[in-house]
């Protein structure tokens, strides 16, 4: 089981010369592929530590690639989940998890009880008397900037809870109480452009290619369609696109219809020397573009901060060049084991066992064409 | 079988918003749901994250084999008659997932492929029966077989065609050749052995037609031999290199049958092609064909049954649901297919054709069964997460005891199972949360 990583890679004759299964060149997978002189390799760190799940990845990269609809973006009842997984039209997915467990040794820095100077809790707003007309003596201290809007209060009635949301801090009502086990994870998935890459090792039709940056393409006029990547990945992420057939064939439900699609890693923005456009719009660094050498050390840095902090569970995933797939171009930082998040715990390239499997095929063709002699010598009575 | 993906999709979805609600409720919601009943209770098992999720032996264990944790109340027959063996087979084991959600994704490919894994199997078992044939001089065998093996690979292509999601653009498949990818060496293996499985059988056309064309007719009775023989070469490439092309995934019921597969496949295609040949061929030609159904059908039912055993996990879906009525039809109707043609084979035109029809009955359904098999066990994340997680759990433990010095005593812990006490680990809270 483990000689996949290893034994079997570079001493098979049968690799072409773009094929990622060497992953201890130093040279990166752009090399292996025939560029002879590649840019460095780029890929995405994707910190789900700071991720805060608005889903502007998920807009941008739509926006940026001219993604068609993906469903009709109904929430799933998966918390706040309404795209479910990656897919032919959805290159960034953003999970959320809930969770019962405490956010280990983090403070929120927020105390249960109601705070002496809370905003909003013992100020009062909207005295609008009638003489606010600038005349001297009265004191306009108490008038914020939202006191104008607000109806002057009348003192003799009891107030009525309208339901209205408060200004409070959540925990600053007395029926809190104590604050439960509870934390929310959440993760923008996205194509991991492996070193080692399933989708692109099984592609018939040479669509499916290793960029100079590392990353791996599909391109869009030379796939047919035959979905065999979409087995061959070992993530779940490439698929091929249904059209809209009530739409009209230049609609864009209809672009690259019946052509396997992904994350292109904005190739076409790389080539310009800006930044993929999830990163670009992610607001607060969850996913980090650059150099996959230079965001190794980052990972590597962070998850030990997060494991000195307390933070249990902090683990990076797809990252390690000895892993199943050679080390992922975009690799995760997670809070959690890989399966909560939808990702496979240890994956492995399909195309490590390939050289055994074609031994095997071998054998059974000799095997037939001796069953069939032997059914002409046997058969001869 | 194979839902269009809308289809499928929107089905998720279903399955998904029913989350929230209390288990029976969902049920309820749902009395005649079939597929979507699995689907919900496999999502309902693996609430993402939050504990331990049983399978489904072991939920239906602690539920006293009741409807909760069952998989498939409608289909579950087969599955309960043998349920100690299977048991046995599935570990006891818990997994986590995403919502229920699959991890990898099921190939688009539709009936057309496993229609192509019989037919091009068929055809290429037949193309060596008709070699044979030619060279024993069995003439009709030979017609046959050579029209079999000609029908077979053009119906296969034009389903391979057709089940592409750009047909126009099939030639883009002659842009390269790619020994990493199984379907490109299929494709040129499939181009060096079709015309001339269909130039062998131009002859055995012809001569059934009225009329002649003159020179051509000569250069075609001429070149007959020669590329049948050369199509023999290349026909049981044609008939193995099908395993390879499924278990090159990451579809764990073909990934873990990649040491058997090829051995069930060509077992099955000489079964097919020796069924068909005894059931077309007159009794004093169709010895041969007989003696390959037979060695065929024993191959495929000896190697399937080991397979099962070597799978693992995965082995479990060529057991459940639709795939598994396939895997039993198609064991009934080899070994009857292939008892038939040993007893009554030599004897009698018609249990001869009985039979041979049985073994290229019993054919379809393995192809379609591991077909299926191989589709379920993608949608159903259990196949990929258990498995995985147990090796990633050895890998794991097997460091930590390399390198137990290096491990610091403290908060900082080598990641991940930090928590294990809270709920990561699964087994921990099985009967705690349940």
């Amino acid at each position: 089981m483990d000689d996949y990583i290893g034994t079997t890679r570079g001493a098979d004759p049968h690799r072409g010369s773009d094929q990622a299964f060497t992953s201890a060149t130093p040279q990166g997978p752009a090399h292996r592929a025939g560029w002879e002189q590649p840019e460095s390799r780029k890929g995405f760190f994707t910190d789900t530590s700071i991720c805060i799940g608005c889903k502007a990845c998920e807009v941008a990269c739509k926006e940026w690639n001219g993604v068609p609809q993906d469903g009709i973006y109904e929430l799933l009842g998966s918390s706040y989940d309404n795209t479910g997984a990656l897919g032919a039209s959805t290159w960034r997915h953003v999970a959320f998890i809930e969770q019962r467990k405490p956010l280990g040794g983090q403070t929120t820095g927020v105390t249960i009880g109601v705070p002496e100077t809370s905003v909003g809790a013992d100020v009062v707003l909207g005295e609008l008397s009638a003489d606010f007309d600038g005349s001297a003596g009265t004191d306009h201290s108490a008038l914020d900037l939202f006191g104008s809007l607000k109806p002057a209060k009348a003192p003799d009635k009891p107030l009525v809870d309208l339901g209205m949301p408060a200004f409070d801090l959540p925990s600053a009502s007395p029926e809190a109480g104590e604050r439960t086990d509870f934390r929310w994870l959440m993760a923008s998935n996205v194509c991991k452009h492996c070193t080692n890459a399933g989708c692109l090792d099984v592609c018939p039709t040479g669509a499916l290619f290793r960029t100079e940056f590392g990353t791996v393409v599909v391109q869009d006029d030379v796939c047919n369609g035959c979905g065999y990547c979409v087995a061959g990945c070992p993530f779940g992420v490439i698929d091929r696109r249904i059209g809209d057939k009530n739409k009209p064939k230049d609609d864009i439900a209809n672009k690259n219809h019946g052509v396997a699609q992904k994350c292109t890693l904005c190739y076409d923005r790389l080539g310009e020397g800006l930044t993929p456009a999830c990163a670009q719009a992610c607001p607060t660094q969850s996913i980090q573009f650059g150099d996959v050498d230079e965001l190794r050390e980052r990972a590597q840095k962070r998850v030990e901060t997060l494991q000195a902090a307390g933070v249990m569970g902090a683990q990076l995933y797809a990252e390690d060049p000895e892993g199943g797939v050679g080390g992922a171009g975009a690799f995760f930082l997670l809070l959690d084991e890989p399966e909560v998040y939808g990702f496979p715990p240890d994956p492995v390239v399909t195309t490590a066992d390939l050289p055994r499997m074609w031994k095997n095929a071998g054998f059974a063709a000799l095997g037939l064409v001796a069953a069939a002699a032997t059914a002409f010598v046997a058969g001869r009575k | 079988m194979s839902p269009d993906a809308d289809g499928a999709r929107s089905d998720d979805r279903d399955v998904d918003y029913q989350l929230g609600q209390q288990e029976s409720g969902s049920k309820a919601a749902n009395p005649e749901r079939s597929d979507g009943d699995r689907l919900a209770d496999a999502a309902i098992r693996a609430v993402p994250g939050t504990e331990g999720q049983g399978s489904a032996s072991a939920t239906a264990r602690r539920t006293g084999g009741g409807g909760r944790g069952r998989r498939d109340g409608k289909k579950g027959g087969g599955r309960r008659r043998k349920g100690r063996a299977e048991e046995m087979m599935v570990p006891d084991a818990t997994f986590t997932s995403y919502y229920g959600r699959q991890v990898v994704k099921a190939t688009p490919w539709e009936a057309d492929i496993p229609f192509y894994l019989f037919a091009g199997g068929l055809a290429g078992g037949s193309t060596l029966l008709a070699a044979g044939a030619d060279l024993s001089g069995r003439p009709h065998l030979r017609r046959n077989s050579r029209i079999v093996a000609a029908a077979g690979i053009t119906t296969s292509l034009l389903a391979l065609v057709h089940d592409l999601g750009r047909p126009e653009r099939f030639y883009n498949m002659l842009r390269v050749f790619k020994p990493t990818s199984p379907m490109s060496v299929g494709t040129w293996i499939l181009s060096a052995y079709g015309p001339f499985a269909i130039l062998a059988s131009g002859t055995e056309v012809m001569k059934l037609l009225p009329w002649r064309f003159g020179v051509v007719s000569d250069l075609v009775d001429l070149s007959a031999r020669p590329a049948g023989l050369v199509a023999a070469a290349f026909a049981p490439a044609v008939a193995s290199y099908t395993a390879v092309l499924l278990t090159d995934t990451s579809t764990p019921a073909w990934h873990d049958a990649h040491r058997e597969l090829p051995f069930v496949f060509v077992g099955s295609a000489a079964a097919a092609s020796g069924g068909l040949g005894m059931a077309l061929a007159p009794l004093a030609e169709s010895g041969p064909a007989r003696a390959l159904a037979v060695i065929g059908a024993t191959v495929e039912l000896v190697v399937e049954h080991r397979m099962e055993g070597s799978m693992g996990l995965s082995a479990e879906a060529l057991h459940l649901g639709t795939p598994g009525r396939l895997m039993r039809a198609s064991k009934i109707l080899t070994a009857a297919g292939a008892a038939g043609a040993l007893l009554l084979g030599r004897r009698s035109r018609a249990g001869a054709v009985v039979s041979g029809l049985a073994l290229v009955a019993g054919s379809v359904c393995t192809r379609f069964g591991v077909f299926e098999a191989g589709q379920e066990s993608a949608r159903d994340p259990r196949y990929t997460v258990i498995p995985q997680r147990e090796r990633l759990d050895a890998k794991r433990a097997a460091q930590a005891a390399g390198r137990e010095p290096a491990v610091p005593p403290t908060s900082v812990r080598p990641g991940p199972p930090a928590d294990s006490a809270q709920t990561t680990d699964p087994t921990s809270t099985q009967e705690t949360t349940s």
